[in-house]
């Protein structure tokens, strides 16, 4: 071509100009088809967004209403004929006592026409039955308040709470949805501002529970929490002393090719693997606690221990050489050049790397599902070898709840979990623009 | 002694040593003036101290935790009476439970045999000699290490080369702990295997065509055959495979291609945290996701086209992992696009080829084995995902390679095998184990086969 064209333009002859008609031809096919290609670029860059725009919204669309609880204001009357009919006000007996009957007499007397059996037991069936207990704790925290009568508000049973928000619709006979009466009764109570959207406290201050109206995170929270911390107190240090041999003192052999193949192996197993290992090896063999956040960390640890290597070796090496130079100029020895000089210019690096891993670490589930932290547990833990859950897990379990009311709490849960995660990135963002040096 | 007590003890002792040996090491070297006298700092004295005092004991500890437990249970069953002490391992394991429970006091539901109750006294006086034991033990050796220490200081001791050689091995001992997973993996998942598979042969297990694990509890139950033919499962995992790599493979290309060749610097700062956020959610909530919104949608689309789409098909957990692979291949694809160098388009561009012309027939080709590579980390990421298909995938082996019916998966069966009651012998949870090799075994030869691809076939420019 390049030697064909000069001569072409200077002295036109037939083929010449044919050859120049077909280009010409083309071009309007090939332009065409460069808006057609650009065009792919820009459909598959917008599916992703919005793609991530549908999920997003489809957990706030879900979930925010989770954040809000429906609660009836029962006069409630701490009858001392109830509740400690022989009159010694010790907290023992107080906290062996019915509260249920408490609730029961309020609702009667606010429904004073409710008498037959089945009806008064629909009638009570408005009220959770989980509001017996906040009786007991706000009485045993104040036992001043025997005898006395008090205007409070308490949950309502999930069905109140999804017919409120509009979840269920009001026909009425199928099984779980309000019946007639209750419809009525609701409405009496709403319209007598005794019913109302409050927010609601008990999914951020309590453990899971079979009752949607007091299931809560904080149990799953602590639970997740215990195990970042044995995570991140057992694979930031030995990741980053991983990764200061292998950066600095490693010799080049078969050996330290072995490791480093291991290490870029291990960050593509897998997670489920390595549940497997924590089954097998710490639970099995060692005889660990099974559903313990300790058992869950170690196995993170596994896991995101190469993550952070990997990491750390990266900011270990844009380190320039000049500095260790420097240092074992003046006399330093090699270790001392690493710890005084090295480590500190690469700690933002190495921090940035470890908090990635956490949030990573914070997002897993399955192979916690493998050491059995998928169990029941009402308590919030207090110490890491407590049977605890996680929050994705929790995520997880209540996404296979039947109830309706629990659709709303997994996504409001998936909220949880995405702005820890998100207040994690962004930290790592912070942490990455305030110390990032060029060399 | 409590654990924390001994702990906190422990540290004191090994911060004592620290600063008794800085403290003499000075006085040996007559006062703060003659600190030159000495071959290391009296820092480097102190640490050698702490080490000294603190290595040997934590040795111990870590001892202690990996059998102590054992011993001590060893000796209990050598206290149980004659029938229990006869019986099988699994058997045994139950009994020695009990034990626990009611040794904790947790004793719940009743019904335990009156006999183990001496056991289990004897087990909690054999709990916590062995804790005094190790307290003992511990403290004397950090206490031991520290004097010895503190008695060898002389003025030309090396003690930073000493401390340095110590930090050292431990570096290496840190930087072997991946080799060490790797092992515990390797052998965790095979002997269990092994087990496994000398109940089931290895033959029926790769190659049977049914899967139905649940086995009898009862001979005369029905239905409940208890077979172990693994091939469902990997059609399963490789039919949703497909579907995410269909999904994620032209999507996350398109999207690194124009990223990297169309799109402008301030488009480029904004899309790509915004795609890389899509990598950053948890597999949960694209299963939460997947099963709560797609899998209606599908289902009333194929109701609409007058199709049957099962409502945990294979096709929405699949889509749903595609679009979750996308910023994964996206982002690697990025990178070697980004390092083909400028003047291979540059000689393109100038030859009168579009821009699109330019990717398809020179940088694409350039980069090829990178984004093979990728693709390749990206299948087996697709094979060994779990919370999707647990979540939006069904649980039925069923051999087909229909979309819009439900399948299963290896990851899947894992979980379902595995989650729950168990015990530890039947061929129900060990199957869980072979499947975990296989799946071991096919993302190690796929990450291989991987970096051998972006090795062996990648063009030098330089």
């Amino acid at each position: 071509m390049s030697n064909d064209n000069p001569g072409a333009d200077a002295n036109p002859t037939r083929p010449v100009s044919e050859a120049r008609r077909k280009v010409e031809a083309g071009v309007a096919r090939r332009h065409a088809s460069e808006r057609r290609f650009r065009l792919y670029g820009l459909f598959s860059v917008m599916f992703g967004i919005v793609f991530l725009g549908l999920l997003l919204a489809s957990v706030v669309g879900n979930g925010y209403s989770a954040f809000r609880q429906a609660q009836v204001r029962l006069d409630i009357h701490f009858d001392r004929a109830l509740l400690d009919p022989e009159g010694r006000a010790e907290p023992g007996l107080l906290s062996g006592a019915d509260y249920q009957l408490l609730v029961k007499s309020a609702l009667g007397e606010q429904f004073p026409e409710v008498t037959e059996r089945r009806e008064r037991r629909e009638l009570n069936g408005l009220v959770s039955p989980m509001a017996a207990y906040e009786l007991r704790d706000l009485l045993l925290a104040n036992p001043s308040l025997l005898g006395t009568r008090q205007s409070l508000w308490l949950p309502a049973d999930d069905f109140v709470d999804m017919l409120l928000k509009g979840h269920v619709g009001r026909g009425a006979g199928v099984s779980g949805r309000p019946g007639g009466a209750q419809l009525a009764w609701v409405d009496r109570l709403k319209a007598e501002g005794r019913l109302e959207l409050h927010f609601n406290r008990a999914f951020f201050v309590s453990g899971d529970s079979r009752e949607p109206e007091m299931a809560g995170v904080w149990g799953a929270t602590k639970g997740s929490f215990f195990m970042l911390l044995v995570t991140l107190l057992l694979s930031f240090p030995l990741g980053v002393a991983a990764a200061i041999y292998l950066e600095e003192f490693a010799p080049r052999n078969r050996w330290t090719d072995f490791i480093e193949v291991n290490i870029n192996n291990l960050a593509a197993v897998p997670s489920i693997v390595f549940g497997l290992l924590g089954l097998a090896v710490f639970i099995n063999v060692l005889g660990l606690p099974r559903s313990a956040p300790v058992v869950g960390g170690l196995v993170l640890t596994l896991m995101t221990l190469p993550v952070i290597i990997i990491a750390a070796r990266a900011a270990i090496k844009s380190v320039p050489p000049s500095v260790r130079e420097a240092a074992l100029g003046i006399g330093a020895s090699p270790m001392q050049t690493v710890f005084h000089h090295v480590l500190p210019l690469a700690l933002p690096g190495m921090l940035t790397g470890a908090i990635i891993g956490m949030a990573r670490a914070l997002g897993e589930s399955a192979p916690l599902l493998m050491v059995g932290m998928v169990a029941f547990v009402a308590d919030v833990p207090g110490t890491p070898l407590d049977p605890s859950t996680a929050l994705p897990v929790q995520i997880y379990l209540w996404a296979d709840s039947p109830e309706r009311a629990f659709i709303e709490r997994t996504s409001a849960a998936i909220m949880v979990l995405l702005a820890f995660l998100l207040v994690m990135n962004l930290a790592a963002v912070w942490l990455r623009r305030r110390f990032e040096r060029r060399w | 002694m409590r654990l924390t007590t001994m702990l906190l003890l422990f540290a004191t002792l090994v911060i004592l040593a620290y600063f008794a040996a800085r403290r003499r090491a000075i006085a040996m070297a007559g006062g703060h003036r003659g600190i030159r006298n000495l071959h290391s700092l009296p820092a480097h004295h102190g640490y050698y101290a702490a080490l000294c005092s603190a290595l040997p004991a934590l040795l111990v500890l870590a001892l202690w935790a990996l059998v102590g437990d054992r011993v001590v249970m060893g000796q209990v069953i050598t206290t149980l009476p004659e029938p229990y002490r006869s019986m099988e391992a699994s058997e045994l394991s139950l009994v020695l439970n009990e034990v626990r429970a009611l040794a904790s006091g947790q004793a719940m539901g009743g019904e335990r045999p009156p006999e183990l109750e001496p056991v289990a006294g004897r087990f909690l006086a054999l709990h916590s000699a062995s804790r005094w034991l190790l307290s003992a033990v511990v403290l004397a050796l950090a206490l031991a290490g520290g004097a010895l220490a503190c008695w060898t200081i002389r003025p030309q001791l090396r003690a930073r080369n000493r401390v340095e050689a110590m930090v050292k091995a431990l570096l290496i001992g840190a930087s072997t702990l991946a080799v060490f997973t790797t092992v515990g993996i390797l052998l965790s998942v095979i002997f269990e295997a092994v087990r496994f598979f000398g109940q089931v042969p290895i033959i029926d297990f790769l190659f049977g065509l049914e899967w139905s694990p649940q086995t009898a509890l009862r001979p005369d139950q029905v239905g409940s055959s208890g077979a172990f033919g693994a091939v469902p499962l990997f059609a399963g995992t490789l039919l949703i495979s497909a579907i995410a790599m269909a999904v994620a493979v032209p999507i996350g290309l398109m999207v690194a291609i124009y990223l990297s060749e169309y799109a402008e610097p301030r488009m480029r700062a904004l899309v790509k945290p915004l795609l890389e956020v899509l990598a950053g959610i948890p597999t949960v909530v694209y299963g939460y996701f997947a099963a709560l919104t797609v899998a209606p949608l599908l289902r009333e689309g194929g109701e609409a086209l007058g199709l049957d789409v099962a409502s945990e098909s294979a096709l929405g957990a699949g889509l749903v992992m595609g679009v979750m692979i996308i910023p994964f291949i996206s982002s690697l694809s990025d990178d070697v696009i980004n390092a083909v160098p400028q003047s291979l388009r540059d000689g393109s561009l100038a030859l009168g080829a579009t821009t699109s012309e330019t990717t398809r027939r020179v940088v694409i080709p350039a980069a090829l084995p990178g984004i093979v590579g990728g693709v390749l980390l990206a299948v087996s990421r697709a094979i060994g995902e779990t919370m999707i298909v647990v979540m939006a995938a069904g649980l039925s082996a069923r051999l087909t390679v229909n979309p819009l019916e439900a399948v299963t998966t290896v990851t899947v069966q894992i979980v379902t095998l595995l989650v729950g009651d168990q015990e530890f012998d039947s061929p129900k949870t060990l199957a869980a184990f072979a499947l975990g090799l296989v799946l071991f075994i096919v993302t190690l030869v796929l990450n291989i086969v991987a970096l051998l691809v972006v090795r062996r076939y990648r063009e030098q420019y330089e």
